[in-house]
């Protein structure tokens, strides 16, 4: 596995609520709306959406590939089983005291192997998900994280995954 | 529980053909938004369009592919508040009634995960996204509804001043670190 894109810079999530949101055109929404739930697999799936919407294919295309190039769409495509690619993940916690934070925040963003890292308002208040390549990477990078910071990481792996239906309407 | 899981993965990963792995690789980005997409696949795979929508639903079915879909982005859609609720149910219920939580349509992702007593009683994560605070607080209650006959309610520790609770509500403050996972050539 790898991390390829670049680490953003610590971004305040009060502050970009603020300014993110976007106007969507009424083909937009009726295609976030619908493509969320799934694309046909066949030779010409963006006609058949545009059949299913009374629109037509360019319109789609044209339309899908404006919303992409705006990061409106994060990924369009198939989303493929991240245990499937070969890595091994868990998510783990750190409870880092206040006036230490971002010192730990560095330490801990500074090992590749660290795909996403939130702050949370909870005594644990540091949550990052662990990718590696394999299962005894990250017990090492779990110790090595504890002995760079001496804080203990709360290491909880998946037990069981359960299938989701997320949708969000616009 | 964890051992099934665990292995499970592993013949998963073992199946993985190079044919599969090709796949993988020139689609993780995104499928081409063109008229033909899977044409293109075929055309870099050298072959034929019929092989590659055979070998998508082949991989759909094998849950290589968990579905092929537009993902857009929460915030741009309004979506601007995320929780992780975290809850201590029975061990004996927790698949049935995670299963029953992850259908829920505001969960993005839904977990079981193990337990760290004394600090960490919650084995099951579930991720709800919301476009106010008061939604995703009303989400929560939904799932703490759904989850109510199953909650594990433990004994306060009141001589180390301890207040296990049932469920929490983790809300993200700051993103830290954002990276894609990607499949390697």
């Amino acid at each position: 596995m790898d991390n390829s894109s670049s680490p953003l810079k610590t971004e305040s999530l009060s502050k970009s609520r603020k300014c993110q949101t976007v106007e969507l055109s009424a083909l937009e929404k009726q295609l976030i709306n619908l493509l969320q739930h799934g694309l046909p697999v066949c030779e010409r799936p963006f006609a058949q959406i545009a059949e299913e919407i009374s629109s037509t294919e360019q319109a789609v295309i044209e339309c899908l590939t404006k919303l992409r190039s705006e990061k409106v769409l994060t990924r369009f495509g198939p989303m493929f089983d991240a245990a499937s690619l070969g890595g091994a993940f868990t998510l783990a916690a750190l409870a880092v005291p206040e006036a230490d934070f971002d010192f730990v925040t560095e330490q801990v963003n500074s090992f590749e192997q660290i795909a996403h890292n939130y702050r949370r308002d909870h005594d644990f208040n540091m949550w990052f998900v662990i990718a590696t390549e394999s299962a005894e990477e990250i017990e090492k990078v779990v110790q090595a994280i504890e002995t760079k910071t001496g804080l203990k990481v709360l290491n909880v792996p998946k037990l069981k995954e359960f299938y989701v239906n997320l949708y969000l309407p616009v | 529980m964890s051992t099934i899981t665990q292995e499970h993965e592993k013949i998963t990963k073992e199946k993985l053909s190079d044919q599969e792995r090709q796949y993988i690789l020139l689609t993780q980005n995104g499928l081409p938004i063109i008229q033909e997409p899977y044409h293109a696949i075929a055309e870099q795979m050298n072959l034929s369009v019929e092989q590659v929508l055979s070998l998508t639903k082949s991989m759909q079915e094998r849950g290589i592919i968990r579905r092929i879909a537009a993902v857009p982005n929460h915030y741009k859609l309004g979506y601007q508040f995320n929780g992780m609720t975290v809850w201590d149910i029975d061990d004996e219920q927790a698949e049935k009634f995670g299963d029953a939580v992850g259908r829920l349509p505001f969960v993005s992702h839904c977990y079981l995960r193990p337990r760290f007593l004394p600090e960490w009683n919650y084995n099951l994560f579930a991720m709800v996204h919301g476009k106010t605070e008061e939604s995703i607080t009303k989400y929560r209650g939904q799932i703490k509804e759904l989850l109510k006959e199953v909650l594990v309610s433990r004994n306060h520790d009141s001589s180390q001043d301890i207040i296990t609770k049932s469920n929490d509500m983790l809300t993200s403050t700051a993103i830290l670190k954002k990276t894609g996972l990607r499949l390697k050539k």
